[in-house]
């Protein structure tokens, strides 16, 4: 224990809490800028189980800021650099590190095996990738971004805590912000806003000051400046990432940024105009035998795409409102976008049909 | 009354100044973004969030301090 002895005689810390730090397992996505200090203090403070998600490669314009790689490193993938490197700085703890791309399908199970995520991501489709599996998995998300000379960071997802949506709701396109392989970064930026977020994770494993949760900081390196704004949790946001979960697998990576509300009740479905029902249910054996609705069973749904009028709002049915959501998702997939999934399933839909007299073909 | 605008991030870039002054006699946040969308077109096509008193506001909330950030998100990594 001679390695962690300037934490043990913390007393603060102490031998109980460098055991919590070397028990923990921490996730860091994207070993870049960010992910570099985060990974390299982690491991130098002994977090047992470090994970690393990144599916690129070092190349040479990498070096002025990922600091875990050297020449030796260039063309080798990230992950795997980094956990070579990470080795030689502590061997008594367990590295994993995954060579590809977080996606919808896989995020979940990652998340699943860890406590905290750490995003050291460089795009808003990701971002709000680790943001919602993070929202789903119910992981703390030690969050930050940086911009030129700026950086941001908070914990998510803490505690009952906001969440990233809470803050940015719906994510800019990919075309509005630009990336530092655009524009450029200092250099030491990321390593600041990093050992920051790393900072979060030893705080949060030990539950120690004040995390930094329910606010946002943000940085500026000329200005030497920083703000801490706070931010509220909004259920709404929340619920609208969970009302998707159960199909969260499922979503095709990056096809929204977005995230609609495409659960509705009946009530809601019919103040919408021009409406096409679709019932999915696959052992539906009565015949509707309204005009207003057609029938195409969840399973044969991808074959049976061009029954379907793009020009009219789509609203999914099913038994109680589960498969009706794939469904949905299916459709969205295909860019039928104007679909929406009725919570409360068919039974309503044929009682409503029938009270109010539909004509029978 | 004279407030202090200050842009983070790209928003500085796209306005061209990391802060400037203006001269405010509306009521609200929105009454506020109006003006700043008049002076500075881009700004209606890029999301961020407005803050006073280090808190978030909403359309509706009352300009009370001569300080407002209008803050982006950050995409870098």
């Amino acid at each position: 224990m001679n390695r962690y002895n300037r934490h043990i005689i913390l007393s603060e810390i102490g031998l109980e809490g460098q055991h919590k730090i070397n028990m923990a397992k921490v996730l860091v996505v994207g070993a870049g800028g960010l992910g570099c200090p985060v990974l390299q203090y982690l491991a130098a403070a002994g977090i047992g189980t470090l994970g690393i998600i990144d599916f690129d490669i070092v190349s040479e314009s990498n070096l002025q800021r990922q600091i875990l790689f050297g020449s030796s490193s260039l063309g080798i993938n990230k992950a795997i650099a980094a956990k070579k490197r990470l080795e030689d700085l502590n061997t008594s703890i367990s590295i994993h590190a995954y060579p590809k791309k977080l996606n919808h399908k896989n995020a979940i199970s990652f998340f699943k095996e860890y406590d905290i995520i750490v995003d050291g991501t460089d795009n808003f489709k990701t971002r709000y990738l680790v943001s919602d599996a993070c929202i789903i998995t119910k992981k703390p998300l030690v969050y930050a971004g940086i911009y030129k000379f700026e950086g941001q960071v908070s914990v998510f997802n803490y505690n009952n805590g906001p969440s990233y949506r809470c803050l940015f709701p719906n994510s800019p396109k990919q075309e509005e912000i630009p990336n530092c392989s655009e524009i450029g970064v200092l250099g030491v930026l990321p390593g600041i806003i990093g050992s920051l977020q790393a900072n979060e994770v030893i705080k949060i494993i030990l539950n120690l000051g004040e995390i930094l949760s329910g606010k946002v900081l943000y940085y500026n390196s000329l200005s030497h400046l920083f703000n801490l704004i706070k931010v509220s949790r909004s259920e709404k946001e929340i619920q609208k990432v969970m009302d998707i979960a159960d199909i969260f697998e499922n979503l095709d990576e990056g096809i929204r940024c977005e995230v609609k509300n495409n659960n509705i009740t009946l009530k809601e479905a019919l103040t919408k105009k021009n409406i096409q029902w679709i019932d999915v249910r696959n052992n539906s054996d009565q015949k509707t035998n309204y005009p207003e609705i057609i029938q195409i069973p969840f399973a044969d749904l991808e074959q049976n795409l061009h029954k379907i009028d793009k020009n009219k709002k789509q609203v999914v049915f099913c038994h109680a409102g589960i498969m009706s959501k794939k469904a949905v998702s299916i459709l969205q997939k295909h860019q039928i976008e104007d679909s929406f999934s009725l919570k409360n399933g068919a039974l309503e839909v044929m009682n409503h049909f029938k009270k109010n007299n539909y004509e029978k073909p | 009354m004279m407030i202090t605008i200050k842009y983070f991030g790209l928003l500085a870039e796209v306005t061209g100044c990391s802060s400037e002054k203006i001269n405010f006699s509306g009521t609200t946040i929105s009454d506020l973004k109006e003006i700043l969308f008049q002076k500075h077109k881009v700004l209606k096509s890029l999301k961020f969030k407005i803050a006073q008193h280090n808190e978030l506001n909403t359309d509706k909330t009352k300009v009370t301090s001569s300080e407002i950030a209008l803050l982006p998100p950050f995409a870098g990594g």
